[in-house]
């Protein structure tokens, strides 16, 4: 496993505790796993992800990301309806830890109320919540 | 005693070597209230020569071949089993080693489990089977909750002519979840009868078993139809005689999504119920949500074949409260029990085996039909069949018990409305004789 | 040193069985045919899987060879924590193999079963015994099946109180099996962190015990091989609350003739015949996971039970309490046997010596591998000590690394990375039936890899070597499942 300032966290991001990320892209969100979670769970051999459809609220369990010897659920960060799922991560889903803010996004949703995203944290806040977590 | 190799000289340098004054002192962190203070009251030890008397005599308090007939089937079958397939399973480094947690040093283990998976999935007719689960009854309830959380819905339907023991396992596992179980009537041909559910879309699972609890091949096609014809409700097949499948054709060709049963007939002893083998295998859309151990192929790191335990991510050590069920031991010896078996067998002998067993259960319905006992339900059958016996049978029954002829299973504890009912197998051990001895000795009852 | 177990030995390719065969052969005596063919159903008809047709040498080779892959008790020292992997002695094999017991029937009349049902019976009462708690069930096939029987229990205890509670108490070093339990009762896991000293405290159990707690799910001796010394103040919290205590006692071959469980506060308690009572495990089972529980719970257990009078045995299903069936029939009855034959074998005082010297041989490795490997407890241990590997993670070595080495001198690994609260866990359980010379040569070897370790690290990173195979591509395995061929 990496140390924290080895691995980058994009600026136009907002972070949860849970250690998922969201951007907002117009009227949709798109929703991954950050470069910490990706690398804590090593080689990531499958992603389980909810149908196009799909609602959820704030908080809610939306799928699974599993490597060898670990599996972690993914939380919602914000309400809303699924838009998009990444097919690719199906077939391919070591795309997640090559790529995880890019290629290795895991679903667009349609959010009911885009200003939850400001509840969530910012890079620094979420820098911060790691270093603490480290110590 | 021959399984405690220390001497005293031993443990005394054992003991020093470890900081301890004697073998009580081991214990000094055990609190004094929850020690024995009186050895346990258990039997005198006995001698290797003593226990194989004691032992063999109580062997011989129970029924069972040559001396008695018994044409009992009902989820557990007298198969012959090849001296060849005892031989192999006795093997210490089978039977001795542990689940196949260190891969390199477990390919035998793992390489026959993964061919036990792909005879079973070949045998069923599906995608993907486990490494097994503990017997039948427990598999169909894994199935059912399977199911339930594959669609989350809250009630399954389950077939009366489904195994009644295996229904009670089921209503068990069920009991604390709140899930409700609908059960299912048998029509006049012994076959289940799906009309009062043909349409209800709050049903997670329709389970039936083929050949079921009568012996009865029920319908799978058209009971396939029917369950599909709802989207989100999952075919559950279960099975007690796997036999069956080396004629039929096999529960994932005719839709199926699960089917899950018991493979004791595949050379394993019928040792009182137990230790059986529940074979349990799905289609492929529905492998991650499956219950129970994979073995997966892949290679080491200079490119060879090997097998490892995966998709684990599903499992109890891992996942914890969120695995798809708590199994971890299984019946792994017994799987590779029924590799064995089915490898002995192979394509051609499996196939004859099968007929065989038709055929004897037929000649015996026949016999059994011509002496003026009837079989009420019509539907085709393999190797057990139901049969109406005169009024009071039961004083006839015991007398043949006396002749050490067991003339099958009274019905009537598990099926009220079946009095006088009686569910007979034969297999490949019945010879002809015996067969016309048994229509002979319950003739001759009749006529008493 | 003595010369190592370990080393290369002649090992055969073998295909995957449809690898090899030819149509038409076979390796089954077909019985003869002496009846005529019956038409039968041409819908209902398939064409028979497509099994390969194999000779009967074809198969006898092709297992033979697989089985020579394969690490064993009968190979060698096992010491694989928590699993007991103990001698299995092979005149159990004999009993359990007697045409008396492979043939019978489980649905033939009582009368026809009284050497069955006289072995079920008494082994009941011994297994009651030496746990304390009297009324035994022998229905669960493994240990995890005996803690869904214990949480159904738990349920149904419960239930007859005219209550329904939602949740459960759950230590952080117990087995994965025991949250997976509880989840199948609709319990929710309420995990409870041990202390420094690698026990529950009672405060922080009394911090979570509420009346809406079914009761505690505890291991003891524990995962991290130590007694629950307060054992007795933790139940007597659970049961002030009106909450059950449930013992997994995969540990057992620690206590036994030495700790009364009843004693110590505990209602239900699982056993498993293949750890403590020297069943083989047949490479992940057949188990047997009996259910011991206290007189008050005696209603509660699976049906049908097996009663005595007057020298006869039967089978009885009037217990309207009971929680159900959990078994087709009545467990594994063929691994029932061969405890039997173990318990009638060992008797009263060498079963208590056999705890003691599983416990002075794991105090021995435990003292002379302390300086060599990090021992994150260090305090008296029961039949197994967990160490990790702190010491050498300078190295670039891991526990994985020691494991995978430890196979090149012949042994088998002990359980790693578990129990989770030590983090790269070595967890050492060597059995009373490994004798001084053969743990003398364990410990060497591990002494061996750890000088290893500093000097030639490369060997770690690159065993094992010896075995049929090498380290395995298990992401692969994970990402492309091929489960059938």
């Amino acid at each position: 496993m990496k140390e924290i300032n080895e691995l980058t966290f994009p600026d136009d991001l907002r972070y949860t505790k849970d250690h998922e990320w969201a951007r907002l892209e117009k009227d949709h969100v798109r929703i991954g796993i950050s470069d910490y979670a990706q690398d804590q769970l090593g080689d990531i051999v499958f992603v389980e992800l909810p149908q196009v459809g799909d609602e959820f609220e704030k908080g809610d369990e939306f799928g699974i990301v599993e490597s060898v010897k670990a599996a972690s659920e993914m939380y919602l960060p914000i309400s809303g309806t699924i838009a998009m799922i990444n097919a690719a991560l199906e077939p391919n889903p070591e795309i997640v830890n090559n790529s995880p803010y890019d290629e290795g996004w895991m679903m667009l949703i349609k959010p009911d109320d885009p200003a939850e995203l400001d509840a969530l944290m910012d890079k620094a806040a979420y820098l911060e919540m790691l270093k603490g977590n480290e110590s | 005693m021959r399984y405690l190799p220390h001497t005293q000289e031993e443990i005394a340098a054992m003991l020093q070597t470890a900081g301890i004054a004697d073998l009580d002192d081991l214990f000094a962190n055990v609190p004094k209230e929850c020690r024995r203070s009186a050895p346990l009251n258990l039997p005198e030890p006995l001698t290797e020569w003593e226990l194989n008397d004691h032992v063999g005599a109580l062997a011989d308090r129970n029924a069972t071949a040559p001396d008695y007939k018994v044409y009992l089937g009902a989820g557990s079958y007298d198969h012959f089993i090849p001296a060849s397939v005892s031989f192999l399973l006795g093997r210490g480094e089978f039977s001795t080693a542990y689940t196949p947690y260190q891969p390199e040093i477990s390919q035998g283990t793992l390489h026959a489990i993964y061919e036990y998976q792909s005879l079973v999935c070949r045998l069923l007719g599906m995608d993907v089977a486990n490494a097994s689960m503990y017997d039948g009854a427990s598999g169909l309830a894994e199935a059912l909750l399977m199911a339930l959380r594959i669609t989350r819905k809250t009630k399954v339907a389950v077939s009366r002519a489904i195994h009644p023991l295996y229904r009670r396992v089921v209503q068990t596992y069920l009991t604390p979840t709140g899930y409700e179980i609908i059960e299912l009537p048998y029509l006049e041909n012994g076959r289940t009868d799906l009309s009062s559910i043909e349409n209800r879309d709050d049903l997670a699972a329709v389970a039936v078993q083929s050949p079921n609890f009568f012996g009865c091949i029920e319908d799978l096609q058209s009971i396939s139809d029917t369950v599909h014809s709802t989207p989100k409700r999952l075919l559950v097949t279960s099975f007690s005689e796997p036999l069956a499948y080396g004629l039929l054709k096999s529960p994932g060709m005719l839709g199926a999504d699960i089917a899950c049963g018991e493979g004791q007939s595949f050379g394993i002893p019928r040792s009182f119920g137990g230790p059986g083998l529940g074979m349990f295998a799905v289609k492929k859309a529905y492998m991650r949500k499956m219950p129970g151990r994979l073995i997966g192929q892949t290679k080491d790191i200079d490119g060879n074949r090997g097998f490892v335990l995966t998709l684990a991510a599903r499992e109890q050590h891992i996942r914890r409260e969120k695995a798809t069920s708590n199994i971890c031991s299984n019946q792994g010896l017994c799987a590779t029990n029924a590799v064995m078996y089915m490898a002995s067998l192979g394509g051609t002998g499996i196939r004859e085996l099968a007929r065989l067993n038709h055929d004897k259960a037929h000649y015996l319905q026949n016999e059994l039909d011509k002496a003026g006992f009837a079989a009420p339900f019509a539907s085709p059958f393999f190797n057990e069949f139901v049969v109406r016996f005169p009024d009071n049978f039961e004083k006839t029954y015991n007398q043949l018990i006396a002749k050490k002829i067991v003339a099958g299973l009274p019905l009537a504890s598990y099926y009220p409305e079946l009095a006088d009912h009686y569910l007979l197998c034969a297999t490949e051990t019945a010879s002809r004789e015996d067969l016309d001895n048994l229509v002979k000795e319950v003739r001759s009852c009749k006529n008493q | 040193m003595q010369e190592s177990v370990g080393t290369k030995g002649l090992i055969f390719n073998e295909p995957l069985l449809w690898e090899k065969g030819s149509k038409g052969r076979s390796g089954f005596s077909l019985p003869r045919r002496d009846v005529d063919s019956f038409p039968v159903d041409e819908e209902l008809c398939g064409d028979g899987p497509d099994f390969p047709d194999l000779g009967e040498t074809d198969v006898v080779r092709h297992f033979t060879r697989l089985s020579q892959w394969n690490f064993s008790v009968d190979s060698g020292m096992y010491p694989l924590g928590s699993c007991t992997m103990k001698y299995n002695p092979k005149t159990n094999e004999r009993q359990a193999a007697l045409p008396g017991f492979g043939g019978a029937h489980p649905l033939l009349p009582a009368e026809l079963s009284q050497g069955v049902l006289q072995i079920m019976y008494e082994l009941e009462r011994y297994l009651g015994e030496i746990t304390g708690l009297p009324a035994v069930t022998l229905q669960p096939a493994a240990g995890a099946h005996g803690e869904l029987t214990g949480m159904l229990i738990f349920y149904a205890y419960h239930q007859s109180k005219g209550s329904k509670r939602s949740k459960i108490i759950i230590p952080d070093t117990a087995h994965g099996t025991n949250p997976a339990s509880a989840t199948l009762c609709g319990y929710k896991s309420i995990p409870v962190k041990s202390d420094e000293n690698g026990v529950l405290a009672p405060a922080d159990v009394a911090a979570v015990m509420d009346d809406d707690t079914a009761g505690i799910m505890v291991t003891n001796p524990n995962t991290l091989g130590l007694f629950e010394d307060n054992i007795q103040e933790v139940s007597k919290i659970v049961h002030d609350h009106g909450g059950l205590v449930y013992a997994d006692g995969a540990n057992m071959n620690a206590v036994m003739g030495i700790v009364n469980m009843a004693d110590s506060g505990v209602d239900v308690l699982h056993l498993n015949l293949h750890k403590t009572f020297a069943t083989p495990h047949g490479g992940g089972g057949p188990g047997s996971g009996p259910v011991c529980v206290t007189p008050e719970l005696e209603r509660f257990l699976p049906s049908p039970r097996v009663i005595e009078k007057d020298g006869k045995y039967r089978l009885s299903e009037d217990y309207p309490d009971s929680v159900g069936k959990i078994h087709a029939f009545y467990g594994n009855f063929g691994v029932q046997i061969k405890a039997y034959a173990y318990i009638r074998t060992m008797g009263a005082a060498n079963l208590k010596k056999a705890s003691q010297l599983a416990v002075l041989n794991a105090n021995y490795i435990k003292a002379a591998l302390k300086d060599t490997y990090y021992l994150p407890y260090n305090r008296p241990c029961m039949h197994e000590c967990v160490f990790n590997d702190k010491f050498l993670s300078d190295f670039k070595v891991s526990t994985l690394d020691v494991a995978k080495r430890l196979m090149e001198y012949g042994f088998h690994p002990p359980t790693v990375y578990f129990p989770l609260v030590v983090a790269g866990a070595i967890m050492i359980e060597p059995t009373e039936t490994e004798c001084k010379q053969d743990i003398d040569m364990f410990i060497d070897a591990m002494k061996a890899i750890a000088r290893e370790a500093r000097e030639n690290p490369e060997l770690l990173h690159e065993a094992p070597t010896t075995p049929k195979v090498r380290r395995l591509d298990e992401i692969t395995a994970a990402r492309k499942p091929c489960l059938s061929g």
